[in-house]
């Protein structure tokens, strides 16, 4: 039985006496008591910060504190902070994207900044070090806050008609964000919800049993709902790919990884919150699970399903010339491996939503990145026409690629079909950490030769992709590896293979680069040996093999828009100081030593040789209010921004014109899935078609020449060129389907031709090219790494907003420097983010940014993909600069400190430590 | 049944501490991580309202800091440089969040072998004063942790404060904490260092290591060897082999264990020659 007790809150000045139990969390109180949910909670642990709110002024973690410790005292939420510079500079640097840590970064700086009004930048990473971020890579923020003093203008004027694009506006959507009022997964609460827990098992492998789930529900004092897969109606399989359906939404028999949920319950939220599932009746038999790919391989293991023989998932290939023969003649050759981690996303929102019955729809609000995907998904597994299922997106608090894959749909709605009411689901920070994707663990092995001249010649390449117990993406990361393991490089003789090897472990899918970022680990600091070998500079070693305009990739797809080398060149000044200055430093003895790596990438944009079309609308209603339906989900990358921008331009209209309709599937058409850094490409080609066309049919209607300008009026809208005006009433128009007078619906999918058995074939319609150098501070004792700066050119095609581009170029660098020096999830062992690390405000580089347009032929405005690119060459330049620091050669991810240290003990000494 | 109790005085804490098993809690910067409940459970003693047992007092004897002091009061707490390292260690726990309600007492008893408190305390030869509805009783606090999160606590007891000496209020000091990241980290290890010397030579010298052992060690036989040396010296008495040998530390996702050892002697090292830098006073 709990202890209620009364407790006077003075909450942003305002009075509240309520009822509660004294060592309840304040985030709690303050969300579910007070309805102030601008208090995120993203770990309930202190690691997050997202919780933080202001003590008589002093910032502590909500989530820490038992309400009765505030009661009388004065506390602030983001609801109560002043409106004032602050908000205004977050938004005006674009310090927020998805938002989830925008209320605790906007607290953890007000209380600074009521001390210290102009502080400096180390004071402000003290004051934010408390808070992480996995979106930004702080940069913005850091910037904001120290701008807080600001002139307290939001931004520029809005761009003319014409001028959207290639603007650095603010995002659209951001003003929820830093007011605090953005409505993610956990913020909406249906009346009456049950609130839904899952069951989940503590083994890797194990067959189970239920005892008698009746009478414990009885036991309950009150009522328990208890469902599990013998409750599901539909086909209880989904995947992200339909021929490899694999995953149940509730396991039936056995158990394949850890954090699978074998059963539900619901209920009324504190009779549920209150249960003891530790006496759930459950009976588990563990069985020895396969721990890693070794295992799963050997010959006689067990199969982890029936069909996949040697737990092959699938394999992917890409040979073009006789890579073996070439090998065997390069006079300059170099061979390594690597082996990289299971990492996790880390998103700071974990998993949450609510489901609710309208009529006979099943309407299910949760994060996502790709609604239409849940939609079908969710229904198939509950035995529904998709029609039935309504996926409302709630505001999403990243994903990384993890938010693509189905996680609590399937649950929620399964809930509120069976009981008919509504329900809603918020994971804890260890459940989403052990129940969804990670990052494929890779072990990878490579050989490359060149010719003295330091031009490639060959290149092998294999890797083993550890995709977990259920297939996910594991079939897009073992067709995309061969096909990227080149690197953006022209080499003639070619092999490599990728295998998708099922284990016990978590589920590898998606994340922001789809096994590319590990192949290119592996791939850019073998090319450094090479370079090394052949006694080239390697920055020109890369310059000297970069693909160009015309030639053709290993998959023999003939490229134009190539900017690879344009990347290469804008670094050749930053590369040749940095070198200048590490060599500098390490004049001086002792036991800090300067080094700097260059990496590069390339990454094709949208699905692998596969259809994935987009589909936009643009209307105008009789009012003259025009809509526009934006159906590519944005989890803090910008699509409600950039599309609105290229749209806006197409039609010719000022973009804060519309209004902008998400991605709800009873709304909008499909747009596909915020993945592959395929939206500003592909849902961006659709919005440009889109409002061209309806530009096309506004001038026909009027008669008006191609420059002529549209505006919308109340009622009307007027078109007009220099000599004349006209206006449509659009009162006497007739009205479509949709509600709109006049209106255009385009669609595009890339064109693609499939890869034959030797991976030949054009697998992307459009590429983005990047280049990255990294210059670190290695301590030689401590095997600790300091990145200070990160020099990054990107070719985006078009900058369609600049300011954003900017910031997905330093929340890719966060990431991969994460992956580089830092994250290693264990199963089981790492659960949290207080030993599952990420990079905090005091960890990241001062970044440099050269955004490159080398237009595409093929994205609209010229503009290419940005989003999973910016990733991929951070690790490996990081681990090319420790190279070059101190001759170590780090094999395996991440380079923690007793790593590195080990392997400088390692290397072979090396006077002056460094490579050319 | 749970029942939370909110005390203003210590004597009313006391007296529900005698007879039944209550959970103190402090800053709960321990306690709610350890739970995935929104509630603390059970029967709850929280400390927080008790103003006597906030804040640092000088004396004639020395200083003492209440249990619930938290690491921003003592931050902000005038301090000899002696407290230097305490203070520096204040700074590392976790982040300014967690420093507004972490206390220090919460740090001793959640007893962690990487709690950051723990070495700059041992290196100033603290005492923890425990008490009950029956009396008071001191312990070195090298007494008081026992093992991995263990301790000397009895029943009905809970601490009331951590005393340092007079003597141990000389000479300069740091701390050094090694983490795989700059805030919000736990230590791989971490080092206290105390030195005396006011003419020049070593008259005294407190070293501890934290996160390589089960409790956070004195080096007794390393600061022996440093007595009498000048300042400037110290970085070299400090043997690797012999560090190695004192501490007994694991391997763990964060570090293995010969890391950890020699990573605690380079520390020592430069918190020695830090303080040589700044001239031992
Ligand atoms: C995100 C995060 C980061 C952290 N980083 C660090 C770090 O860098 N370094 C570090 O050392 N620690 C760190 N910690 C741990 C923690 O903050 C500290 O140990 C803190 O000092 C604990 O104090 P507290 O008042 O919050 O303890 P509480 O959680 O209130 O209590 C901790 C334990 O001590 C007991 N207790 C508390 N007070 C008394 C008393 N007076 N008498 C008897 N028993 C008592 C409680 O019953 C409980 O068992 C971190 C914690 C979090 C959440
Ligand atoms: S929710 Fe409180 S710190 Fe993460
Ligand atoms: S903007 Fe910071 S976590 Fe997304």
């Amino acid at each position: 039985m709990k202890d209620v007790q009364f407790l006077h809150l003075v909450v942003n000045g305002a009075a509240h006496d309520i009822a509660a139990p004294p060592g309840r969390r304040l985030s709690a109180v303050l969300r579910d008591d007070l309805g102030l949910t601008g208090t995120k909670v993203g770990c309930d642990a202190g690691d997050c910060g997202a919780c933080t709110v202001l003590i008589g002024g002093e910032p502590v973690c909500a989530c820490l504190t038992p309400v009765a410790q505030v009661s009388g005292a004065r506390i602030t939420t983001v609801e109560g902070l002043a409106d004032g510079g602050l908000q205004a500079a977050f938004l005006r640097h674009g310090a927020a994207q998805c938002g989830i840590c925008t209320p605790g970064m906007l607290m953890a700086a007000a209380a600074l900044l009521a001390r210290d009004p102009r502080p400096d930048r180390p004071a402000v990473e003290d004051a934010l070090g408390g808070v992480l971020c996995r979106c930004t890579g702080y940069g913005a923020i850091v910037a904001a806050v120290l701008d807080a003093g600001g002139d307290g203008s939001t931004a520029a004027p809005v761009p003319a008609p014409g001028a959207a694009v290639g603007a650095s506006i603010p995002r659209l959507d951001g003003q929820a964000k830093v007011a605090g009022t953005e409505r993610f997964g956990a913020d909406h609460v249906p009346d009456g919800a049950l609130l839904v827990r899952a069951i989940r098992s503590p083994h890797a492998s194990a067959r189970f049993a239920f005892g008698d789930l009746a009478r414990w529900a009885a036991a309950a004092p009150g009522r328990v709902h208890v469902l599990t897969a013998a409750d599901i109606p539909g086909e209880n399989r989904f995947s992200t790919i339909p021929a490899f359906r694999d995953q149940p939404a509730l396991a039936e028999t056995h158990v394949r990884m850890r954090g699978e949920a074998v059963a539900l319950v619901a209920g009324p939220a504190p009779l549920i919150e209150a249960l003891d599932l530790g006496d759930f009746p459950v009976e588990w038999t563990p069985e020895a699970p396969l721990e890693d790919v070794a295992a799963a391989r050997l010959a006689g293991a067990a199969r982890i399903h029936s069909r996949r023989e040697g737990n092959l998932l699938i394999e992917g290939k890409v040979r073009c010339g006789d890579a073996e023969g070439a090998l065997k003649d390069a006079p300059v050759t170099a061979a390594a491996a690597v082996e990289t981690s299971y990492v996790e996303h880390a998103y700071i929102e974990p998993e949450a939503g609510a489901a609710w019955m309208e009529g006979a729809v099943l309407a299910i609000r949760a994060c996502t990145q790709a609604p239409m995907m849940d939609r079908d998904d969710t229904a198939r597994v509950l035995g529904l026409p998709p029609e039935r299922v309504r996926i409302v997106p709630a505001a999403t608090g990243g994903g990384f690629g993890s938010k693509l894959d189905l996680s609590l749909q399937p649950l929620l709605g399964l809930v509120t079909l069976r009981t008919g009411q509504p329900s809603r689901m918020v994971y804890s920070r260890r459940e989403s950490m052990a129940s969804t994707t990670k990052r494929h663990p890779a072990k990878m092995t490579a050989r490359a030769g060149a010719d003295r001249a330091g031009r490639l010649t060959a290149m092998r390449f294999d890797g083993d992709f550890d995709t977990g117990a259920y297939s996910s993406w594991g079939p897009t990361v073992a067709v995309r590896v061969p096909v990227h393991a080149s690197g953006p490089y022209r080499v003639a003789n070619y092999h490599a293979e990728a295998r998708a090897v099922h284990t016990n472990g978590p589920v590898s899918g998606a994340f922001r680069g789809f096994g590319v970022p590990q192949a290119a680990v592996l791939q850019e600091t073998l090319f450094d040996d090479l370079a090394l070998a052949a006694g080239i500079d390697r920055l020109e070693f890369r310059r000297i093999n970069a693909l160009r305009d015309g030639d053709r990739s290993v998959c023999g797809q003939q490229l134009f828009g190539v900017g690879i080398g344009q990347c290469l060149d804008a670094l050749a000044e930053p590369w040749a100081v940095a070198l200048r200055d590490a060599a500098q430093a390490n004049a001086k003895d002792g036991a800090l030593r300067r080094g700097v790596g260059i990496a590069a990438c390339w990454y094709g944009c949208g699905n692998t040789a596969l259809p994935n079309p987009s589909t936009v609308r643009v209307g105008i209603t009789p009012a003259g209010r025009l809509r526009l339906h934006q159906g590519a989900m944005d989890i803090g990358q910008g699509a409600n921004t950039v599309i609105a921008q290229i749209c806006a331009d197409a039609l010719g209209v000022p973009v804060d014109a519309f209004e902008l309709v998400g991605p709800d599937t009873a709304l909008t058409p499909d747009c596909g899935k915020t993945s592959a850094s395929r939206q500003t490409f592909i849902t961006g080609k659709a919005a440009l078609l889109a409002g061209s066309a309806l530009r096309a049919g506004i001038l026909a209607l009027t008669n008006m020449g191609e420059d002529a300008r549209i505006a919308p009026l109340p009622g009307a809208l007027r078109v007009s060129d220099g000599r004349q005006s006209r206006d449509i009433a659009l009162g006497e128009l007739p009205v479509d389907a949709n509600g709109y007078v006049l209106a255009a619906e385009e669609s595009y999918d890339p064109p693609t031709a499939a890869l034959d058995e030797n991976g030949q074939g054009s697998p992307y319609a459009v590429y983005g090219y990047g280049a990255q150098v990294a210059e670190i501070q290695v301590d030689t004792r401590l095997g600790t790494v300091k990145v200070r700066r990160i020099t990054a050119a990107h070719d985006v095609g078009r900058a369609i907003n600049p300011a954003l581009a900017k910031g997905q170029i330093e929340g890719g660098i966060a990431q991969g420097l994460g992956m580089a020096l830092m994250e290693e999830y264990l199963p089981g062992r790492t659960d949290n983010l207080h030993d599952y690390l990420i990079p905090t405000v005091g960890d990241m580089p001062e970044i440099r940014s050269i955004l490159i347009e080398k237009t595409d032929p093929e994205g609209p405005y010229g503009a290419k993909g940005l989003g999973e690119h910016v990733l991929i060459p951070t690790a490996p330049a990081i681990l090319n600069a420790i190279r070059h620091a101190t001759g170590a050669r780090i094999g395996r991810l991440p380079a923690l400190p007793h790593r590195v240290r080990a392997a400088i003990r390692a290397a072979p000494e090396r006077p002056g430590g460094h490579a050319p | 049944m749970d029942v939370y109790h909110r005390p203003e005085t210590l004597q009313d804490a006391l007296a529900l501490l005698n007879g039944t098993a209550l959970t103190v809690a402090a800053g709960c910067t321990d306690l709610f991580p350890a739970t995935p409940a929104q509630e603390l459970a059970g029967q709850v003693l929280d400390i927080t309202a008790i103003a006597a047992l906030r804040g640092i007092d000088e004396g004639a004897d020395g200083w003492r800091l209440g249990a619930a002091t938290t690491w921003s009061d003592i931050l902000r707490a005038s301090l000899p440089p002696a407290f230097d390292m305490l203070k520096q260690a204040a700074r590392e726990v976790g982040s300014v969040q967690i420093q507004n309600a972490g206390t220090i007492a919460g740090n001793i008893c959640n007893a962690s072998p990487a709690a950051d408190g723990v070495p700059p305390l041992l290196a100033l030869d603290a005492a923890v004063e425990l008490a009950s509805s029956t009396g008071t009783r001191r312990l070195a606090l090298c007494d008081f942790l026992t093992g991995v999160r263990q301790t000397a606590l009895r029943p009905g007891e809970m601490v009331t404060a951590i005393e340092v000496p007079r003597a141990s209020g000389a000479g300069c000091s740091r701390f050094l904490k090694l983490g795989a990241r700059k805030y919000l980290v736990i230590s791989i290890a971490s080092v206290a260092v105390r030195v005396v010397a006011p003419a020049g030579r070593v008259e005294g010298a407190a070293l501890a290591v934290g996160a390589c052992s089960p409790v956070p060690l004195r080096l007794t036989a390393l600061e022996q060897r440093l007595c009498g040396r000048a300042p400037d010296d110290l970085p070299d008495a400090v043997d690797d082999a012999a560090i190695a040998g004192a501490l007994s530390p694991i391997s763990d996702i964060r570090a293995d264990a010969a890391y950890r050892a020699a990573a605690a002697a380079e520390l020592l090292r430069r918190a020695l020659g830090d303080i040589a830098d700044g001239a031992a006073g």
